[in-house]
């Protein structure tokens, strides 16, 4: 007996069955979905690209392990490391050349992450800083957005055709396109009304279908994997909600927020302001309410702060996209909303029981 | 009857299935029973007895001395054997004085105080007198002396008394067995004890997975309007005082402050029971209702124990280990602490014996925190355990202090949801026995200045002394010669 | 190029006046660290710092001579309060080996000389002329002063034992983490 008691521990003897490991595989599962439309839509090149960006996160990780001496198989196998590979390769042209992926993994893994001390100790969120690493070094490379090619269908590219594109950065000619974001503010800087060019943008486009919102919901058009397919992706989020993965909180706030602003602009000048639907379907504002802003370890711990979290990505989103050099906001909002995490944190403590928010003890009321 | 939230709590497997309809069964007298003098918070008891005393059941063996402190008497006749250190039921294994009692088997009463035929015609403190005089604890755990808690009625206005029978603790059976077998004694034992408070109200909570508990104690508290039943959600940790509290008054008690402040004392179902014997009987506090459950055990049992009896005993009653333990918990697994060995007796506040499997346990090596919120989020008393166990890990009491962390009720909660197994409540158990240290070191220090400041002026007064002593003489000298 | 440099020079000029200003206004008097210092150790002048007394290792403390774990009978509550006071980060793990002491007078070897009585510098000794004397074991707060004093070396420094009342649980190891 004496050795059951050896090791001096205190309680619970009880534990929840969560695990970060399972964590990590809800978080992959509600992705898949999503994920196998988009690749199915973007063909060859996008997997060979979602291979490698995944094959080259878990590799450097693991080498950035060896190099620290910390437990190799166990931290490998927790599942941050593929998740962080999934995300940014959904955030990828998905015609982009393979060193785009490794090169992303490279300022995700290493410099975001490993950088700062491994699994929970990063400021930022890695997807997104080599999202935008990626962005401000390789700008033509990374706005070079193709229009849906499915597997299988006339003018998709074969496996000799993709291998030349994803590794031999052959892009065909005639294939790029804008998305909607892109294309409504390059319109608006040439002075056509955003109400305009949004009718313009689906005829325009080698797309067959009129664009409602139908066509940015479903995702058959230009854009990142993650960018597309906003019903998959929402789908996915809900799921996670529902497994109690994440909180209903940061998605709401960052689509609310979204869409009420955008909807106010709108109204007020329907010419300069793009819709608040159009805001919360287009760009990968679905992949970011569910899953990029709500990665744990950027985000504030509290539900409070995480409401103020939401709504302020929510806002500099709308704020970047309507008045900034970019058209996709989300990838800076939730890097700028990321820095203020701690001290969001600082001041959304939850009220200690027993005592006022300020931290003093509760008066005690006078019994009737 | 409107109850209030409490906020965050989680929901653990309950196993209560596991020893839930086992009714209460007696456990023979063991050989030898162990009396710790230390059952409760407080000092300890004074010894009276010395090996080789023959001692009669109920018969007083060791007096509470000082405010807060309990009497505790021998649970059958018999004969004192020794008194000596034996190991205490607590982690650290540590000895306590405890006196040796071998039954001789003929549970021959002590001369036992007169029943209180009406205890509602006496006055309260003839209650809490008895209450003490039999030597009853707070039985849920947290063992502190009833009697001192019934004296509250003095300097507080009481306006209820909660009867506590959530028994959120998973594994746990005793207080719904209690219930289920003895509601009356239990609404009897609360009637009185509201009597000695002067609470006009009672309210008997318990949760809504003990239907038949709820049953009993309904059909039992009937006949007086004072006593409503609550049905309480099911949720961990709703029997903790000050959250019960809450759900049942809607009132938060202010920090470092009781719960008697806002008219509301809480007791235990088992020690209502216990107020019953001892008023309506006499019979002072030996024996206790325990679960004995978990995986690793043969055959869970809800057990009537002599105080005293090593608690390898009481597993062998219950059929012994049918795999084998990782640990030896009291109490419930949230907030029960580990046995150091088997040899330990039962004493006043056990309220389980649990022999769990590591499958049960379910524990692993902790991983980095993620930050995931589930300690914040769950909470019931609003803290941030992340960010406290940060600044204990770095040794920052000070900074975890004003986070909060003395208003921890270390229910366990957060060590229980964290995905990462971070052991959250060792780290702030840790941290306030280490402030507690701090404390005694610091008044130590004090102490000891005191000490030497009186010392270093006596002996300035004596140097002063001699030389004023010496001064006559010397000028006598000068003038003799 | 001249807007440049003057408004740098104008710029540098006005700051370091600033800070100039600002350090005569906001200067402080001579710190009255050493006495605070002082005030936080035992004053029980026993020496096991290896200065004289209390205030000599205030001195040395407040020079940044001393390490704050100097003082033995302080342990570790009087090492964290200088070091909160220093404002120096001090590793108290270390500390813990230093396990508090008390000392017991061996009742057979005490010839009653009143040496350690005199010695002590809390009044922890009980003992007459002649007779046997005994340590108040509360009140010592094992300086061990009077263990160098006893002549026939009756008196030993033994470790405070834990009890219930003082144990608590260990820090969680910290390989548990990352």
């Amino acid at each position: 007996m004496s050795d059951v008691a050896s090791i001096l521990q205190s309680g619970p003897f009880a534990h929840s069955t969560n695990t970060v490991q399972r964590t990590m595989f809800l978080v992959l599962l509600a992705l898949t979905p999503a994920t196998l439309f988009n690749l199915y839509l973007f063909g060859w090149p996008s997997i060979f690209l979602f291979a490698v960006t995944i094959g080259s996160c878990v590799v450097l990780e693991g080498i950035a392990l060896l190099l620290g001496g910390r437990p190799l198989m166990r931290t490998l196998t927790d599942g941050s490391a593929i998740l962080t590979g999934w995300l940014l390769a959904m955030t990828l042209p998905p015609w982009a050349p393979w060193w785009i992926g490794m090169l992303g993994a490279v300022f995700a893994i290493l410099l975001s992450k490993q950088a700062f001390g491994g699994l929970g100790q990063n400021l930022f969120n890695p997807a997104m800083v080599a999202r935008v690493a990626l962005l401000v070094s390789f700008p033509v490379v990374m706005t070079a957005w193709i229009a849906p090619h499915p597997l299988f269908t006339d003018g998709a590219p074969d496996i000799t055709q993709s291998i030349a594109i994803t590794f031999g950065g052959e892009m065909p000619d005639g294939v790029t396109a804008a998305t909607a974001l892109g294309y409504v503010k390059t319109e608006l800087s040439r002075g056509i009304p955003v109400s305009q060019s949004l009718i313009e943008y689906g005829r325009g486009s080698n797309l067959t279908y009129t664009p409602d919102l139908m066509d940015l919901a479903t995702g058959y058009k230009p854009g990142s994997l993650g960018e597309t397919s906003a019903i998959l992706i929402l789908l996915g989020g809900l799921y996670l909600i529902r497994k109690r993965i994440i909180t209903w909180h940061i998605p709401a706030m960052v689509l609310g927020t979204l869409f009420i602003i955008g909807t106010a602009f709108n109204l007020l000048d329907s010419s300069r302001f793009a819709p608040g639907l159009f805001h919360v379907f287009s760009g990968a504002t679905f992949l970011g309410a569910f899953f990029i802003a709500t990665d744990y370890v950027t985000s504030p711990v509290s539900i409070r702060g995480q409401i103020v979290f939401g709504i302020g990505i929510g806002l500099l989103t709308w704020v970047i996209r309507t008045f900034a050099g970019y058209p996709e906001g989300m990838a800076f909002a939730v890097l700028l909303m990321n820095s203020l995490t701690p001290i969001i944190d600082q001041y959304t403590r939850p009220r200690l029981f027993g005592r006022t928010s300020k931290g003093e003890p509760l008066p005690i009321k006078v019994q009737a | 009857m409107k109850l209030f939230p409490i906020r965050g709590g989680i929901h653990p497997d309950y196993h209560k299935e596991l020893s839930g309809d086992c009714a209460i069964e007696a456990m023979p007298l063991p050989a030898r029973l162990y009396i710790p003098v230390q059952q409760h918070i407080g000092a300890p008891a004074e010894i009276l007895v010395t090996a080789g005393d023959v001692v009669k059941k109920g018969q007083l063996i060791a007096r509470r001395q000082g405010q807060v402190s309990a009497h505790h008497h021998a649970p059958t006749s018999g004969t004192v054997t020794a008194v000596t250190e034996v190991p205490a039921p607590h982690p650290s294994g540590l000895p306590q004085s405890t006196i040796v009692i071998e039954p001789d088997g003929q549970e021959e009463w002590a001369v036992l105080a007169a029943p209180i035929d009406d205890p509602f015609a006496v006055a309260p403190d003839v209650i809490a007198e008895r209450v003490a005089e039999s030597g009853i604890v707070g039985m849920g755990g947290a063992t502190f002396p009833s009697a001192v808690k019934l004296n509250l009625g003095i300097r507080y206005q009481i306006e209820t008394l909660l009867i506590n029978g959530a028994e959120c603790e998973p594994y746990l059976t005793c207080d719904d067995r209690l219930m289920r077998e003895h509601a009356e004694a239990i609404v009897d034992g609360a009637r009185i004890m509201a009597h000695a408070l002067g609470a006009p109200r009672i309210v008997i909570a318990i949760e809504e997975n003990k239907p038949h508990a709820i049953a009993a104690i309904t059909v039992a508290a009937e006949p007086f309007s004072q006593i409503e039943t609550a049905v309480l959600p099911v949720k961990y940790p709703m029997g903790s005082e000050r959250h019960l509290t809450l759900a049942i008054t809607g009132q938060e008690t202010p920090a470092r402050k009781l719960t008697a402040d806002l008219g509301v004392v809480v007791h235990n179902v088992a020690t209502a029971r216990a107020v019953h014997e001892a008023v309506r009987w006499g019979r002072p506090l030996i024996r206790r209702v325990i679960t004995v459950s978990g995986e690793a055990i043969r055959t869970p049992k809800n057990v009537e124990v002599a105080l005293g009896a090593p608690v390898s005993e009481l597993i062998d009653f219950c059929g012994g280990f049918a795999q084998r333990p990782e640990r030896i918990i009291q109490g419930g697994p949230m907030m029960g602490t580990p046995l150091p060995n088997l040899d330990v007796p039962v004493v006043k506040g056990m309220s389980g014996i649990l022999a769990l499997t590591a499958a049960e346990i379910n524990d692993r090596p902790a991983d980095p925190c993620i930050r995931c919120g589930a300690c914040v989020n769950i909470c019931a008393c609003g803290l941030t355990p992340v960010e406290l166990a940060a600044h204990i890990r770095h040794d920052n009491l000070e900074g975890a202090v004003k986070l909060g962390l003395l208003d921890c009720v270390s229910c366990g909660s957060c060590s229980w949801v964290c995905p990462s197994h971070i052991p959250l409540v060792h780290y702030f158990n840790y941290a306030k026995g280490a402030l507690n240290a701090q404390d005694r070191e610091q008044r130590k220090t004090e102490r000891t200045k005191q000490l030497v400041e009186a010392n270093a002026a006596r002996q300035a007064r004596i140097a002063a002394q001699r030389a004023a002593n010496r001064k006559p003489k010397a000028t006598t000298g000068e003038v003799q010669p | 190029m001249f807007t440049a440099v003057g408004s740098l020079t104008v710029m540098g000029v006005a700051l370091g006046g600033l800070l100039g200003v600002a350090a005569r206004l906001l200067a402080v008097d001579e710190d009255p660290l050493e006495q605070e210092l002082q005030a936080m150790l035992p004053g029980s002048q026993c020496g096991q710092c290896g200065y004289v007394g209390c205030a000599q290792a205030a001195v040395a403390l407040a020079k940044g001579e001393a390490p704050v774990t100097l003082c033995p009978p302080g342990g570790k509550a009087v090492a964290e309060q200088l070091a909160k006071r220093l404002g120096v980060s001090v590793d108290l793990s270390t500390q813990v080996a230093r396990v508090p002491m008390y000392a017991v007078i061996d009742e057979t070897l005490c010839i009653g000389c009143t040496r350690c009585v005199k010695e002590c510098s809390v009044d922890g000794i009980i003992g007459a002329s002649k007779l046997m004397h005994t340590v108040v074991a509360e009140v010592c707060h094992g300086c061990g002063k009077c263990a160098e004093a006893c002549p026939t070396e009756a008196i030993s420094m033994v470790e405070i034992p834990r009890t219930l009342a003082t144990w608590h649980w260990p820090k969680p190891a910290a390989n548990r983490l990352h």
